[in-house]
């Protein structure tokens, strides 16, 4: 049994009145692929948020590498290696597609502020070090020949392509990925699905990925845990989630007691 | 390589303008570029919090007036203070204060840095316009301050005689200082922090970003330049006032960065040259003119409307200033030497 990188234990989220999460407990093993799916408004998101510490949880504790790391602040939950994407892609829109790159390599570099000013060797030691290896990850990822494009000009697919390898770019152990397929066509989904077992393979990571295209999410998880309303209704293989009583009612409808 | 042999050309052909310049020119010319280069370095870190961080702040002139007061009382001999100070005299430590200029200036960037930290804690902790509102509050503060504080600030007589210290060779130099200090502060990755912290503060936190930290350390480098900015003002102009530190001062530095692009060193510079020079350059305007043989009669004031007017032309043909965010020589790369289509 693999060890697990990333456990929520006992997790409740209470925003006022409405529990968006409901004592929420799973492990996420060193390695794999796993899925949080389940319908709108399920509180999936609300789990990368309060795993990247943009929310702290009503009540529960978020284990990290054996560590709890519970309300840390977001930029230092990334340092301790958890990256995400977002939903809706969220690139920084003055910069070029290298420049959002360069973005994710910022608490690898040790010059200071004086040293910037300055201009003192380590700053063009390590600049020139990061923009080598921001264009090997663009490589890895296809999009090289768009480095000095602007980032918010590039096709749909090849924006998400630049988000994952900006969170790439601060070397996580593990990559949340809110749904990477989204918008995508068929064609475009199955070269994300590569990327992603290949980054994967290359970069020793564990994801964790929300996803509605369940053909995507077959072919990529080995588990999957799905929620309705803030609570798992199951908990294994994909190809028996989508057969599951539970799951499909929770998808459309109880028809048991209609 | 190629570059930085450009880059010390460049600075060593504006050294010899500055000192060709000083040499030159006539002392009302001279005036004008002085006024010119102190603006330009208000302006330049005006726009470091402003526009490449993207924090809307209204802090200059309170930070101008920190820098101008505290240069003014190291510069003027403990003497003349006992003379200066009409109202009741000066404070002891006030009176005896006392340095070469060199370290009066750095002294009133020091302090106005100092009280930047202080005015970041509040204010970067939370989101939103709360930075606008503090410091257009802090700028009203310091001026009933130096009102009210005869003992200090000699009150609203203001302190005169001040030594004239400043000339363009000083204030070329810091002015071109500042440019490259700013500079390298955009093209490091304390100044790629602050563009995503401007462009979305989420995602620059997603990235681990400690965007409090950022944030703070922009608003403390503006407020450095601006003291040391407001201390050649003192300086140069020999005699302030809390009067000169209003919100005008502020709103004019506004108008350069906003016109120069927000975001952009180069087009803060220029568009310091095109304001603060159109402001003299326009004068005749004022005067009586003749167009067609007919007199116009003089109209004091009518070049404020044309440049009004001439402000409001170039806004709707450029929306983004007149570099956008980049740097020109990004520009000229992009437009002339870029091969092929993008």
């Amino acid at each position: 049994m693999s060890q697990s990188l990333l456990e929520i234990r006992n997790v409740t989220m209470q925003f006022g009145g409405v529990t968006a999460i409901d004592n929420l407990s799973f492990k996420v093993p060193q390695g794999t692929i796993y899925g949080l799916i389940g319908p709108n408004g399920a509180g999936k998101t609300t789990i990368f948020n309060i795993v990247t510490g943009n929310y702290q949880p009503t009540e529960g504790t978020v284990i990290f590498d054996g560590k709890d790391i519970t309300g840390t602040r977001p930029d230092r939950v990334v340092k301790l290696g958890i990256a995400r994407t977002f939903q809706n892609i969220r690139l920084f829109k003055s910069m070029s597609v290298l420049e959002n790159i360069l973005i994710g390599f910022h608490d690898q570099i040790p010059y200071t502020y004086f040293e910037a000013i300055f201009r003192l060797p380590r700053y063009h030691r390590y600049e020139r070090r990061i923009r080598t290896e921001a264009m090997g990850i663009l490589e890895e990822f296809g999009i090289a020949e768009y480095a000095d494009n602007e980032a918010t000009a590039l096709s749909y697919g090849n924006q998400r392509k630049v988000e994952i390898a900006r969170a790439l770019a601060t070397k996580p152990k593990l990559l949340l990925l809110d749904e990477p397929a989204a918008g995508m066509n068929p064609i475009e989904t199955e070269d994300l699905s590569n990327i992603i077992h290949k980054i994967k393979k290359d970069y020793d990571l564990t994801i964790l990925l929300i996803e509605h295209d369940m053909k995507f999410v077959n072919a990529m998880c080995e588990t999957v845990t799905v929620l309705d309303y803030g609570e798992k209704i199951f908990e294994g293989p994909p190809a028996e989630a989508i057969v599951d009583e539970k799951v499909v009612a929770a998808y459309l409808g109880d028809f048991t007691h209609a | 390589m190629k570059n930085a042999i450009i880059k010390m050309l460049l600075i060593l052909l504006s050294i010899l303008l500055i000192a060709w310049a000083h040499r030159t020119f006539d002392s009302y010319t001279l005036s004008i570029l002085n006024n010119i280069g102190i603006f330009a370095i208000l302006a330049l870190s005006y726009n470091l919090i402003n526009g490449v961080a993207g924090q809307f702040s209204l802090e200059p002139n309170g930070f101008v007036a920190i820098g101008a007061y505290f240069t003014a009382l190291f510069l003027i001999p403990p003497d003349d203070k006992l003379d200066m100070f009409a109202l009741v005299d000066p404070a002891p430590i006030v009176q005896h204060m006392h340095m070469a200029f060199l370290p009066a200036i750095l002294s009133g960037g020091i302090a106005a840095t100092l009280i930047a930290l202080l005015l970041s804690f509040p204010v970067f902790r939370v989101r939103g316009d709360y930075l606008a509102i503090v410091t257009l509050g802090f700028g009203f503060i310091i001026r009933i301050f130096a009102l009210n504080s005869p003992a200090y600030t000699n009150g609203a007589m203001g302190l005169n005689d001040i030594p004239e210290v400043a000339n363009f060779l000083w204030i070329g130099t810091i002015a071109l200082v500042t440019f490259i200090v700013m500079l390298h502060i955009v093209y490091s990755r304390y100044g790629r922090a602050m563009k995503a912290v401007r462009d979305d503060e989420d995602a620059a936190t997603a990235m681990g970003i400690n965007t409090f930290k950022i944030k703070t350390v922009a608003f403390m480098t503006s407020a450095f330049f601006e003291g040391i900015g407001g201390g050649l003002l003192a300086s140069f102009l020999t005699t302030i006032t809390p009067d000169q530190f209003s919100f005008l001062l502020t709103f004019q530095l506004l108008i350069i960065i906003v016109l120069g692009g927000l975001g952009s060193m180069s087009g803060a510079l220029l568009a310091t040259i095109l304001v603060m020079g159109s402001m003299e350059w326009l004068r005749f305007l004022d005067d009586d003119m003749v167009i067609f043989g007919m007199h116009t009669g003089a109209h004091p004031g009518m070049r404020m409307v044309v440049f009004a007017i001439l402000l409001i032309v170039m806004m709707l043909f450029a929306r983004k200033g007149l570099f956008g965010d980049r740097e020109i020589h990004e520009i000229i790369r992009d437009k002339f030497l870029k091969k092929g289509n993008a």
